[in-house]
């Protein structure tokens, strides 16, 4: 609408929207703005490669049109630490071998830095027994909480030990009450 | 991708107009999306309802009102529904994995397509996605295929997980369109595929969801089963979901719905008239599932699925009563 240039705000840069309405998030990420860090997995939303964070909360890039997040802040993995400066998640999984390959690991780190901010506001998850309680990081909790991330190198337990690490050494995920 | 036209309406009202000139509501995308990729949906027009109103969650007089927009995320993180009607809650956490739930819509939801094999395969033949082709997943690959409500023409199941709930918990999906408002119950909002599976829902051209009523809560034990073939992020093969209220050892009230076990989400008074004013039993479940599997065809592969909901009808039941009772 108006006269002005459509733009997304990606890793804190306003970016104008491409103007083909087939361009999806993930393409135009990866494509135009070079940003490749994002992985193209399945491309239909169900392994989680693509995974980013629109506001804060974590989608599939690769099921979403370009063109629906105008004014949208969008962060990719580039904007969560650099190979000089790694972010404390991305140190655990190093630390704790929580990939082999690393395809599915940018999307793993966005989905887990977007799943401890939804722990942090109370979510629930299939796995949470009491749903008016605030939910305690369990290791089956992490599980269903990142089932939304396939990893066919099958890391899934050290990747939850990644995950542990980074939590316990944050007090706002220790379970207090909501 | 085929190329089509995007607009962004601002309004309902904006959409509703936009509509008439004929064209495809886009909300979330997590299913429109992957279809138009697929050239399965090729539509020429496209309009978002992204920056409408229709975001809104409130408590009205008559219960709670689930904007069209509400994302799955948003609605089960609501404490209201988490306190109040949790199957819904449930049933949502049930489904897909919380990217997708991020981005999936109350709306978007409902009118979720069928995840048959042969309707997202276009090189083979469906009714559904190609009125009068003929249905391969007959004599093919059915062993997700519905056994309730199925037709010479299709068997495919409705796949999702919250309409199921939403089915046991009475809501009423609001639309407007060229017609005015209406109000439609959600056990009339699915059709069964009969001689036309391609429209999976009464819809009417040009008529868009606003939202979803839940009625006030019933105060009943509430609980969704869901057995799948994985412990998360898969669809559903059989769920139960279930609204029971107990009084003096003996179910006073019962609402069930069953999920991918019929070509829409599947509930059948009968069933609950069986129940109601029981003392729970193996042997009155038994008679329920007998009672709600009676017409059920198997084609095979999908044979499993009619002692399945006998036994996931029977655990929930049982669950549900058990904790009725405490």
């Amino acid at each position: 609408m108006g006269s002005s240039i459509a733009v997304a705000i990606v890793n804190g840069v306003p970016k104008p929207l491409p103007s083909d309405p087939r361009r999806t998030l993930l393409d135009w990420l990866r494509e135009d703005l070079a940003l490749t860090g994002t992985k193209k997995g399945c491309d239909h939303g169900q392994c989680g490669a693509c995974t980013v964070l629109v506001e804060g909360r974590r989608i599939n890039s690769c099921l979403s049109l370009a063109q629906l997040h105008e004014s949208d802040t969008i962060e990719t993995i580039e904007s969560i630490g650099s190979a000089d400066n790694l972010s404390a998640l991305q140190k655990a999984f190093v630390t704790h071998d929580g990939f082999q390959c690393g395809y599915c690991t940018p999307g793993q780190i966005c989905s887990a830095k977007a799943m401890m901010q939804e722990l942090a506001e109370g979510w629930a998850s299939a796995q949470t027994q009491d749903l008016t309680e605030r939910p305690l990081p369990t290791p089956e909790e992490l599980r269903e909480r990142m089932s939304g991330n396939l990893c066919r190198c099958g890391a899934y337990s050290n990747i939850i030990a990644a995950l542990e690490d980074v939590i316990a050494s944050d007090a706002s995920l220790q379970g207090a009450q909501a | 991708m085929k190329a089509f036209a995007l607009d962004h309406a601002t309004s309902a009202q904006g959409a509703i107009h936009a509509l008439q000139h004929g064209g495809t509501v886009i909300a979330g995308g997590t299913n429109l999306v992957d279809l138009m990729k697929l050239q399965i949906a090729a539509p020429d027009r496209v309009i978002s309802i992204r920056r409408t109103e229709l975001g809104e969650m409130a408590l009205d007089g008559e219960g709670l009102r689930i904007g069209a927009l509400v994302t799955n995320a948003d609605c089960a993180a609501d404490m209201r529904v988490r306190e109040h009607w949790p199957l819904l809650a449930k049933a949502i956490l049930a489904g897909a994995s919380p990217q997708l739930r991020n981005r999936a819509t109350t709306g978007g939801n409902l009118c979720q397509r069928t995840r048959c094999g042969y309707f997202y395969d276009t090189t083979q033949a469906c009714n559904k996605r190609d009125p009068g082709a003929g249905c391969a997943a007959r004599s093919g690959f059915n062993r997700i295929h519905a056994v309730l409500g199925t037709s010479d023409s299709c068997i495919a199941t409705y796949p999702g997980d919250m309409a199921v709930a939403m089915l046991a918990l009475d809501a009423v999906v609001l639309t407007e369109g060229p017609s005015g408002p209406r109000e439609i119950p959600i056990a009339a909002f699915h059709r069964m595929p009969g001689d036309d599976p391609s429209r999976d829902n009464v819809l009417e051209a040009g008529e868009l969801i606003t939202a979803v009523r839940l009625p006030a809560p019933t105060g009943g034990i509430q609980l969704y089963r869901k057995v799948r073939d994985r412990a998360s992020y898969a669809f559903a093969l059989v769920s139960v979901a279930v609204d029971v209220t107990m009084d003096q050892g003996r179910i006073a009230r019962c609402a069930l719905a069953f999920g991918s076990l019929g070509t829409v989400p599947w509930r059948d008074p009968a069933v609950e008239q069986v129940l109601i004013g029981e003392e729970p039993s193996a042997a009155l479940f038994a008679k329920a599932a007998n009672v709600l599997l009676k017409d059920a065809k198997g084609l095979g592969a999908n044979d499993f699925k009619i002692p399945l909901a006998a036994r996931a009808l029977a655990a929930t039941l049982n669950e549900a009563t058990q904790a009725g009772k405490a």
